[in-house]
């Protein structure tokens, strides 16, 4: 197989290193050859974050680069827009429609761009939901990223069964059922 | 059949560690380094501590080794700078049982204040230096390190960096090798390095290096993939995997062992290839020594010494290949403190006060950033004590009134105290700000020997800073709550005010830290909100304004600490339980 180029991008503390060892899990599952690429440190405290999960029978760089992604998961708009151009041509945008407003926006030295979803539309495969939403209607609004990659599973390459297992072995045991219910609302 | 398990970086070299057989490892935190001692002390077998800095880590592995066991230490790139005193003179002693310093470097300085390249300072200390691509190598490396330190007799580096320790791949897991501890033999020509002896050890080292140069070359790390021959690369570590992604076809000289170099092996390689490309980040360490062997090769003249490398470079510089995508234009995220941080406060009261900063090396470094832009100055860990005393011997004790130094509580442990002790002994004054976190906040939450607590978990008695601070003869020091504003405030205007010597020592636990949840969320009370703009004064990023310029606190990100409530006149801001 091909190497698949899987993003995951949003704001420090929202949670990107779970819905990454899910992710890597459901693939080495699948006997894979897998590499993630993470950011930990300084760029965790509320910057933007990002990590790289690349799939195949091998891998060699363990990042994906501008113009080779296959679906970006974007927990937050300007997330979205900001790593949009390292998907490929034909790749898909799975987006948390959800605002964190950036400091630089809060002081007034830059503006949160509008429209974003709708912008990003014209170009790619765009997929939104407020999973933010979702995530409280269950019952926990930090299910929030599983509903997103419930979604993007939809466009990679393993059965809904197997992403149920591999939920139920990574997530703290009292989270399994709401994380499975928040993956399958999104994968719907 | 073996277990395979996906392991980051770090993970594997802990993993490495374990199944080589080691039983001390000491460390300091530091990103990108951290997590091979979080994942060293899941290890019952090894014995793994945080030392207050990586000198004393350093000195710490030399003594296992020298008792005879296989000894680790691991830190981060400038961490080595602290360690290079022990490192470069444990170079001459040689080692006991195997002894290998791990050593994280950050090309792209994700979370660090330089990008300097630790084979430079292996170079100086003549110590050899392996390099691993990925998680499997960063295990099989740390085995082949002990393997070599103690054939050799040397200390080894075994360098990392952010891109490696922090991804994952898959490693598969073997048994753990249990060594009988080296028969301890009193041998001061070897141990006691003072000048006659260690006259004697540099004839060693210089032997050492000499025979690692020849052995090198059939050394399994290094290892040369020929194919096309039109097109060589040397490369190593990370930025082997962006050649093999670019250039599947071409010929590769792969070097595991990156110092000493092996130059027969080099040599027959750039014999039989037509164009040789030389890929490694940072420095041109390998570079520069082949070419002054004569051989012709093209290296930072189209790569550069800055950042990180890609795949996409390499086709940019070779290929000539242009992105077609441009990234939008987009407001930039920098990383910001928490809501509820506690530095926050303190930089609120420090900013009111006009009060300059020299900082130190931790979370609170986002304190030089808009819109709190209250820390002027950041060298490396310890040095907003020094740096304090050094302004003013040069220009006297009223040029620092409205100074201060800022410094955390693992900071201080880590050096910290020297420049306190410097200070009082040499008649300096000004005020010491100890923002005292309880913890090392920046590298996600390590305990250090003011929190009472080991790496292994154990309770043991907390350093008190303030009494160790009574203790060096500080007449004036003072503990504040971090979040108690009115006071805070008082006791930093009395505290600089006075011409001697005074610390502060602002507490509150981070935010973040496990139970540290303060029970209650601010809200806003829009029909009082005066849309004044008080509250966003110290950024905090739970905090908005709504269209119509009222505020708005996101629930989901509000920690609750009621620093805005104490900023707004208008009681427009209240709290509600969680």
């Amino acid at each position: 197989m091909m190497t698949k180029s899987i993003m995951i991008v949003g704001v420090g503390g929202q949670g990107t290193l779970l819905t990454s060892r899910i992710l890597g899990g459901i693939i080495q599952e699948a006997g894979y050859d897998v590499k993630l690429s993470e950011v930990h440190g300084m760029a965790q405290r509320g910057g933007s974050v990002v990590t790289f999960v690349r799939y195949g029978d091998k891998v060699a760089e363990p990042i994906v680069e501008e113009g080779q992604a296959d679906v970006l998961i974007a927990f937050e708009r300007l997330e979205a827009l900001r790593y949009a151009h390292f998907l490929k041509k034909d790749g898909v945008i799975v987006i948390n429609d959800w605002r964190i407003d950036p400091i630089t926006v809060v002081t007034g030295a830059a503006e949160y761009p509008e429209n974003i979803i709708e912008e990003l539309g014209k170009k790619y495969k765009v997929y939104a939901i407020n999973a933010m939403e979702e995530a409280i209607r269950l019952g926990n609004a930090k299910a929030f990223n599983t509903v997103v990659l419930g979604m993007a599973a939809k466009h990679m390459d393993f059965e809904k069964d197997a992403w149920l297992k591999v939920i139920e072995k990574t997530v703290p045991g009292k989270t399994v059922e709401i994380n499975q219910k928040a993956f399958l609302l999104g994968y719907r | 059949m073996a277990e395979k398990k996906i392991m980051l970086g770090n993970e594997a070299i802990a993993r490495g560690a374990y199944e080589a057989g080691v039983k001390v490892s000491a460390a300091y935190p530091g990103t990108p380094s951290t997590e091979i001692s979080e994942n060293v002390v899941k290890y019952d077998e090894i014995y793994a501590e945080w030392s207050p800095n990586e000198k004393v880590a350093m000195e710490v592995a030399i003594g296992a080794s020298i008792s005879g066991v296989r000894a680790m230490a691991s830190m981060k790139h400038v961490g080595v700078n602290v360690a290079s005193d022990p490192l470069y003179t444990a170079s001459y002693t040689g080692v006991g049982g195997g002894l290998v310093l791990v050593a994280a470097d950050d090309p792209g300085l994700y979370s660090s204040q330089n990008e300097q390249d630790t084979r430079c300072v292996a170079r100086a200390a003549q110590v050899p230096v392996l390099e691993p691509s990925d998680s499997q190598e960063a295990k099989d490396y740390m085995k082949f390190a002990f393997e070599i330190s103690e054939k050799y007799d040397t200390p080894v580096i075994l360098r990392t960096t952010t891109r490696l320790s922090h991804s994952q791949g898959t490693v598969t897991l073997l048994e753990r090798e249990e060594r009988p501890d080296k028969p301890y033999e009193r041998d001061i020509s070897k141990y006691v390095m003072m000048p006659a002896m260690a006259k004697g050890r540099h004839i060693h080292v210089e032997k050492r290096m000499e025979a690692m140069v020849k052995d090198g070359s059939g050394f399994p790390v290094n290892r040369a993939e020929y194919n096309d021959t039109s097109i060589g690369f040397i490369t190593s570590g990370i930025p082997y995997q962006y050649v093999k992604e670019v250039f599947p076809e071409a010929s590769v000289l792969k070097l595991g062992m990156v110092h000493p170099l092996p130059r027969k092996m080099i040599e027959e390689f750039a014999s039989k290839v037509e164009k040789l490309y030389i890929f490694e980040e940072l420095e041109p360490v390998i570079e520069e020594q082949v070419k002054s062997w004569g051989i012709q090769a093209t290296g930072k003249e189209i790569f550069t010494r800055q950042g990180e490398y890609s795949a996409n470079m390499l086709r940019r510089a070779l290929l000539g290949e242009e992105m077609q995508q441009q990234p939008a234009q987009v407001p930039a995220r920098p990383p910001i403190l928490c809501p509820g941080c506690p530095h926050r406060s303190v930089f609120t009261v420090l900013k009111k006060l006009n009060i300059h900063a020299a900082g130190d090396i931790g979370c609170y470094t986002l304190g030089a950033v808009a819109p709190l832009s209250v820390i002027d100055t950041t060298i490396c860990m310890g040095a907003s004590i020094s740096s304090l005393h050094g302004m003013e011997k040069a220009k006297g004790k009223d040029y620092i009134k409205n100074w201060v130094a800022v410094i955390g509580d693992s900071t201080f442990m880590h050096t910290g105290v020297n420049s306190l002790m410097n200070t009082v002994y040499n008649q300096g004054t000004g005020t010491v700000i100890i923002v005292d976190n309880s913890t090392t906040g920046m590298t996600g939450h390590q305990d250090h020997a003011a929190t009472g607590k080991t790496l292994k978990g154990e309770i043991v008695p907390a350093i008190d800073i303030f009494r160790f601070c009574k203790a060096i003869g500080i007449e004036h020091v003072v503990e504040v709550n971090a979040f108690d504003l009115p006071l805070l405030e008082k006791t930093i205007k009395e505290e600089t005010a006075r011409d001697e010597v005074s610390v502060i020592i602002a507490k509150s636990p981070c935010v973040l830290l496990k139970g540290n949840v303060f029970p209650d969320v601010c809200v806003p009370i829009p029909e009082k909100c005066r849309k004044c703009g008080a509250c966003l004064k110290p950024g905090c990023p739970a905090l908005t304004r709504n269209k119509d310029g009222s505020i708005a606190i996101d629930a989901t990100m509000c920690n609750g600490c009621g620093l805005c409530m104490q900023l707004c006149h208008f009681d427009a801001i209240a709290k509600e339980p969680k």
